[in-house]
C-alpha cells in the first residue's frame, strides 16, 4: 500500500478483500508517523497500543462479515473532541491534564463502525487561529514546505492527512478552521450545515458558528466520513432533525454555479485568483453554467464575525475557572483562583479574544457592536438565501493566499483578514467544501490552492458531486 | 461612532482574567486596532434587516433523570480539589467580625 495516495474507499476494498489486515494498515500508519511526525508535529499524542487493539477488533468484525464503511480505517482526531478516558487539551495549558469523562457523539458513532483512532492532532489553542501557531505545544509544519504553516485551526488534522499520517481526520470549523487548513495542505475539508453534526463532546468556541467536519483526500472519502458522523442527536440542542430529502437531493442535476465577483478582489493574491478562474473555466467546459451573483453584505462578514465570535468565546470560556476541572492555581480568595488560573492557563490569543468579547458585550457598547453584528448577520444570511434561488452552489477561493511562512502573520488583524472567504459561511450556517484545485509557486515550492464550494442548508450532496468534478478537472490540468 | 475608550484593566476584571502590566500595555494598543478592523460594520444599513428565524423549543422534557451519583466519581476525578462527594472551593462569602 502507498500511504501517499491511499484513500478510505480503496482501503475499504482492500480490507474487505483481505489484501491486508486492519492491523497491517494501522502499523503502516504508526510507522509513517514515527518516521515523519518528528518534523511535522501534526500529532500531540499518538495512541499506538490502543490503535493496534482497535485494529484487531476491526479485523474480527471484517472476518465476521460485519464490515462497515469505516471499519479498520485509521483516522486522526482534533484535540478538542472528547474521547472517554483520553486527554483532550484544546492545545491549551489550561486543559493539559484533562481527561474526558465521556465520548463525543461523533466518536461514539465512529467507535460503532470500528474505526482506529491513531491519536489527537495539534490545533490553535481552543481552535482560535489560522495557522496552529497559537497551540501551547508548538506549531505544526506544512507537508509541502516545512517553513510554512499548515493553516488552522485544524492544522494538525490537515497535515496528518496530507502527509499520509492518517486516512482521514476530524476537525472543527468556526470560521474556516476545517476548510482553510485543507486548502493550505492540498486536501478536502467540509464545514457541514449548522446542526447537521452533533457537537456534544466538542469543546465549544463560538456556539452559533461551530461545526465538526471531516478532512480527507477525495470527495468520496469526505462523504463517507460525513455520513458516518452526521444525524440528529438529542444531546445537542442545535442538532437538526434528520433530513428526509437526501434521496431527492442526490438525484438533482446541479449545473449552475454563482460567483460573487465584486467580493473576490480584496487582498487575494493574483495567482490564487488566476487559479480560481482556471477552475471556473474548466467547469464551464464541462457543461456547468457560471453566473455572477450579487451579495452586497459579504463585505461586512469579517467585521460581524470578529464581533460575534469573540462575544461567544468569552462566554463559553467562562467555564474554565480552576474549580471543576483543568488547571487550578492556588490563591487566598476564590476570585484570585479564577483570575490566576485563567491568566496562567490561557495563551495570548485566547486572552485577547476573551477581552474583545467582554468589550463588545459590555454595557454601553453591546448595541453598537454585538447587536449590530447580529443584525448584519441576518443580512448576510438573506444574501445567501437570495443567491440560492438562482444557483445550485456559490464558488470562491477558500483562502486569499497560499500557506504563509511561520511567523509571517504575527499581527492578529493580518491573520483575521485571511478568513475573508470562509467566515460568511459560518455566519449563514450553510455547508461548504474546500477542494484542491491547482498550485501556485512560492520560494521555489508548489503550494496547493483550495476552491471553496458553498451550498444551501442541507445540500452537502451538491458539494460532493461538484467537488468530485473539481478534483477530477484540476488533476487533469 | 466615536472612538471607544478601552480600559483593559476593567475588562480583565470583568473577565476574571489576570493580565500583567506588560501585557496590558500591549493590549491597550492591540484591542483598539481590532475594533478599528470591525468598524466597517457601522456602515451596514440594517434598517430593513429580516427578522431572525422562528424559535422552537429545544429543551428535553424534565423527566427520567439518571440515577443519582452514577457519574459522581468520574466527574470529580477531574476536579482540582475534592472533599467527599463535593468539589472543594475557597470560601465565597466572608463573615465580617
Amino acid at each position: 500500500m502507498d500511504l501517499s495516495t491511499l484513500t478510505i474507499a480503496e482501503a475499504r476494498r482492500a480490507l474487505d478483500a483481505k489484501a491486508y489486515s486492519a492491523l497491517d494498515l494501522t502499523n503502516a500508519y504508526l510507522d509513517a508517523i514515527a518516521e515523519k511526525d518528528g518534523e511535522l508535529h501534526a500529532y500531540l499524542e499518538v495512541w499506538a497500543d490502543s490503535a493496534r487493539k482497535e485494529a484487531e477488533a476491526a479485523d474480527a468484525m471484517i472476518a465476521a462479515g460485519k464490515s462497515q464503511p469505516l471499519t479498520g480505517i485509521p483516522i486522526a482526531v482534533k484535540d478538542n473532541i472528547l474521547i472517554e478516558g483520553r486527554i483532550v487539551s484544546a492545545a491549551s495549558k489550561i486543559l493539559e491534564n484533562y481527561r474526558a469523562s465521556y465520548d463525543a457523539t461523533v466518536i461514539e458513532k465512529l467507535k460503532a463502525q470500528g474505526v482506529v483512532f491513531l491519536g489527537r492532532t495539534n490545533c490553535d489553542e481552543f481552535a482560535m487561529g489560522g495557522s496552529t501557531e497559537n497551540s501551547a505545544y508548538g506549531p505544526t509544519k506544512n507537508p509541502f514546505d516545512v517553513a510554512r504553516v499548515p493553516g488552522g485551526s485544524s492544522g494538525g488534522s490537515a497535515a496528518a492527512v496530507a502527509a499520509g499520517l492518517a486516512l482521514g481526520a476530524l476537525g472543527s470549523d468556526t470560521g474556516g478552521s476545517v476548510r482553510q487548513p485543507a486548502s493550505l495542505c492540498g486536501i478536502l475539508g467540509l464545514k457541514p450545515t449548522y446542526g447537521a453534526v452533533s457537537r456534544s463532546g466538542l469543546i465549544a468556541m463560538g456556539s452559533s458558528l461551530d461545526q465538526i467536519g471531516p478532512l480527507a483526500r477525495t470527495a468520496e472519502d469526505t462523504k463517507i466520513l460525513f455520513d458516518a458522523i452526521s444525524g440528529h442527536d438529542s444531546r445537542d440542542s442545535t442538532s437538526l432533525p434528520d433530513l428526509a430529502n437526501t434521496e431527492i437531493e442526490k438525484q438533482k442535476n446541479r449545473r449552475v454555479i454563482g460567483v460573487p465577483r465584486e467580493f473576490l478582489k480584496q487582498g487575494t493574491d493574483p495567482d490564487v485568483l488566476e487559479c480560481f478562474e482556471n477552475t471556473l473555466r474548466s467547469l464551464r467546459e464541462k457543461g456547468y453554467e457560471i453566473r455572477d451573483v450579487h451579495m452586497p453584505n459579504l463585505e461586512y462578514a469579517l467585521a460581524a464575525y470578529y464581533i460575534i465570535m469573540p462575544a461567544e468565546t468569552s462566554t463559553n470560556l467562562a467555564r474554565f475557572d480552576g474549580i471543576r476541572y483543568g488547571l487550578s492555581v492556588s490563591a487566598p480568595t476564590i476570585r484570585e483562583v479564577y483570575e490566576k488560573s485563567r491568566g496562567t492557563g490561557f495563551g495570548p490569543e485566547v486572552r485577547r479574544r476573551i477581552l474583545v468579547g467582554t468589550f463588545v458585550l459590555s454595557a454601553g457598547y453591546a448595541d453598537a457592536y454585538y447587536r449590530k453584528a447580529r443584525a448584519v448577520r441576518d443580512l448576510i444570511r438573506a444574501d445567501f438565501a437570495r443567491a440560492f434561488e438562482s444557483v445550485d452552489a456559490i464558488a470562491t477561493p477558500t483562502s486569499p493566499v497560499p500557506a504563509f511562512r511561520l511567523g509571517e502573520k504575527s499581527d492578529p488583524v493580518a491573520m483575521y483578514a485571511a478568513d475573508i472567504f470562509t467566515v460568511p459561511v459560518n455566519l449563514a450556517g450553510v455547508p461548504a467544501l474546500s477542494v484542491p484545485s491547482g498550485t501556485v509557486e512560492r520560494d521555489g515550492k508548489e503550494l496547493p490552492v483550495g476552491f471553496q464550494l458553498i451550498a444551501t442548508h442541507g445540500a452537502e450532496e451538491t458539494l460532493f458531486a461538484i467537488g468530485a468534478d473539481v478534483q477530477k478537472l484540476s488533476s487533469i490540468a | 461612532m466615536t472612538k471607544p475608550d478601552i480600559d483593559v484593566g476593567a475588562l480583565a476584571t470583568l473577565a476574571r482574567l489576570e493580565v500583567s502590566e506588560e501585557e496590558r500595555a500591549k493590549l491597550e494598543k492591540e484591542i483598539p486596532t481590532i475594533l478599528a478592523f470591525v468598524e466597517t460594520i457601522q456602515k451596514a444599513n440594517v434598517s430593513g434587516a429580516p427578522q431572525a428565524a422562528k424559535l422552537r423549543n429545544v429543551m428535553r422534557a424534565d423527566e427520567s433523570p439518571h440515577e443519582s451519583g452514577v457519574y459522581t466519581d468520574k466527574l470529580l476525578a477531574q476536579a482540582p480539589a475534592r472533599e467527599g462527594n463535593r468539589v472543594a472551593v475557597r470560601q465565597v462569602i466572608s463573615r465580617k467580625k
